[in-house]
């Protein structure tokens, strides 16, 4: 806790936190007024609102795929093979994307762009195709996951709503569309307050490893928590990096706190606190 | 089963997608082990692809030749998932066991404590200047292990859960009637009516140890202690690291062209090995684990 102070010190490794000289808030100033502060922020945010749009829109859909089957053992091997991605770690994703993507011998230039006919590109420069290289990526390993908590919730709905709906004759995407959907909304809006919670925070694996630290993709790769690492281990600016962490603590602190008022305005049980 | 007609073309209709998406899961660590068994020309001609055209073991041979390096990063990994894990465990279970009882007069400050950490802290570089500065465990093993994994508050409130809804109080009251202190308690009751709360965060505790690769590339600067991720990372930047290892090797290694693609692709699979080859049998166990973990985080 006391780590808090370093944002405001002038820091000095001899001194140690509390030796170093106070500086108030000048290594805020001098992070806000560089133009890193508002692209890491924006990165950070705008990653994570697609990584929650678009994952929970994909798991959901799995989700309802998987519910048709039943308790099959077809289910089982689905739900296995879609949470393998989620159990490697970010360096063996990373090993895997520099499979596909590598310019000399990768996957997509030498195979797909060949077939294609396209120019082979040399992914680790091409800034451009990041955002939405990373979007697959973090949905490969994470869709999986989050269709079997989605999964789970659509069991536990009531069966005899169901056989009603197909005394009545509905359809079964009709049922999908009028039964499920609706009574999983609960679930979405917790899944999604949490994730709007951790908006400030980003998966250090994600936006170190598999973009594999290239300098050429910072623009579009960097986020609060890959600046912090860089400016700590690899720039020694300890004074701008524990001045970013404060930042990303107060402003996340605020966030998952507003995310958890509203929780327990529209449903207590859910609330984590 | 009967169904009407549209439910059974809808059924297939989920069947075929399902297929199409566990195929984009499955098919990139396919491509990882052809590419690890594929002759290093063949290779750098064609790229990595999902049939090569000449199949070789060279890059295995290879690392079974350098298995001193791989060896210990094994060895590391091992030792570190399985000193983390029991700790991880026995802590966690500690930790909660006063936040569920009922009569613990600190209770509430405890789970404030415990919450408060979860919610906010310094960030990365307090932590990391108490690690390395004050506590001084830079390039040991408990640099691996104490950091970032040991007690997850998110784990802790897990198990508390658990206590409080399924362990009934009456039965804790009952040993402490005849005479059991909380230490007998705690070990001889609360522990074994948590075993399937106990399985399910040790095995994802355990998997996050395997996975690590952040302490170690903050905190581990000697690689002698690299685990097989640290290895990897390691191994991507610097092909060569692997003969460094094997000391006295060097002349003798310089002469054999390095198969240096392969061995890439044949070092990740070697780091995902143990993870494939349980799997089959826990993937039961992690789904469960999703399940408890969501419902209730």
């Amino acid at each position: 806790m006391f780590g808090v102070f370093l944002a405001f010190k002038n820091f000095n490794f001899g001194k140690g936190i509390f030796g170093s000289a106070w500086c108030g808030f000048d290594n805020f100033k001098f992070l806000f007024k560089t133009s890193d502060a508002f692209i890491m922020t924006r990165n950070t945010i705008l990653y994570n609102v697609g990584f929650i749009v678009l994952g929970t829109v994909l798991a959901i859909f799995v989700a309802v795929l998987m519910a048709e089957l039943g308790t099959s053992l077809k289910l089982k091997f689905f739900q296995s093979s879609l949470l393998l991605p989620n159990l490697l770690s970010w360096v063996v994703i990373a090993y895997i994307c520099f499979a596909f993507l590598n310019s000399e011998s990768g996957f997509v230039n030498k195979s797909v762009n060949r077939w294609l006919g396209i120019e082979p590109v040399s992914w680790y420069t091409e800034k451009n195709a990041w955002p939405g290289i990373l979007l697959f990526v973090y949905l490969w390993k994470n869709a999986g996951y989050t269709s079997i908590v989605y999964l789970a919730s659509i069991a536990g709905i009531d069966k005899s709503i169901y056989e009603a709906a197909d005394i009545d004759g509905a359809s079964r995407l009709r049922q999908i569309f009028s039964i499920t959907l609706p009574l999983l909304k609960p679930t979405v809006v917790i899944m999604t307050l949490m994730a709007v919670g951790r908006i400030f925070f980003s998966d250090f694996g994600l936006f170190y490893q598999v973009p594999m630290d290239s300098g050429a993709l910072y623009g579009a790769t960097q986020t609060i928590d890959t600046y912090v690492y860089r400016g700590l281990m690899k720039l020694n600016d300890v004074g701008m990096s524990s001045a970013a962490g404060l930042f990303q603590s107060v402003v996340g602190f605020i966030v998952v706190m507003l995310a958890n008022g509203i929780v327990r305005k529209t449903d207590s049980e859910n609330a984590l606190f | 089963m009967c169904m009407p007609s549209n439910h059974k073309l809808f059924y297939r209709f989920c069947v075929v997608i399902l297929c199409i998406l566990t195929l984009i899961a499955l098919l990139p660590l396919v491509l990882i082990l052809m590419a690890s068994v594929t002759d290093e020309d063949t290779l750098l001609a064609n790229g990595y692809a999902f049939i090569p055209a000449k199949f070789s073991t060279a890059a295995y041979l290879y690392l079974i030749k350098q298995h001193a390096t791989i060896l210990r990063a094994y060895g590391i990994s091992f030792l570190v998932t399985g000193i983390g894990t029991v700790l991880s465990v026995l802590f966690t279970t500690m930790i909660a066991y006063p936040m569920a009882a009922k009569n613990f007069k600190y209770r509430n400050v405890l789970t404030f404590f415990v919450f408060f950490t979860m919610l906010f802290s310094g960030g990365v570089v307090p932590s990391y200047l108490l690690w390395s500065s004050t506590l001084h465990i830079k390039d040991t093993i408990w640099a691996l292990v104490l950091p970032n994994y040991l007690v997850t508050a998110f784990n802790v409130i897990l198990v508390k859960n658990y206590y409080s809804n399924n362990v009934p109080d009456a039965l804790l009251e009952s040993a402490r009637i005849d005479g059991a202190n909380e230490i007998v308690v705690f070990f001889k009751i609360m522990l074994p009516l948590s075993v399937p709360v106990i399985a399910t965060i040790g095995l994802f505790t355990a998997l996050v140890y395997w996975n690590d690769w952040i302490n170690g590339l903050y905190y581990i600067s000697n690689p002698g202690y690299y685990g097989i991720q640290n290895l990897l990372i390691r191994l991507m930047d610097n092909i060569q690291f692997l003969k460094s290892g094997a000391a006295g090797s060097s002349l003798g290694a310089l002469s054999v062209k390095l198969p240096g693609t392969a061995v890439r692709m044949a070092m990740a699979v070697t780091g995902i090995l143990p993870i494939i080859i349980t799997y089959p049998f826990l993937q039961k166990y992690f789904i469960r684990g999703v399940v408890i973990g969501a419902v209730k985080g």
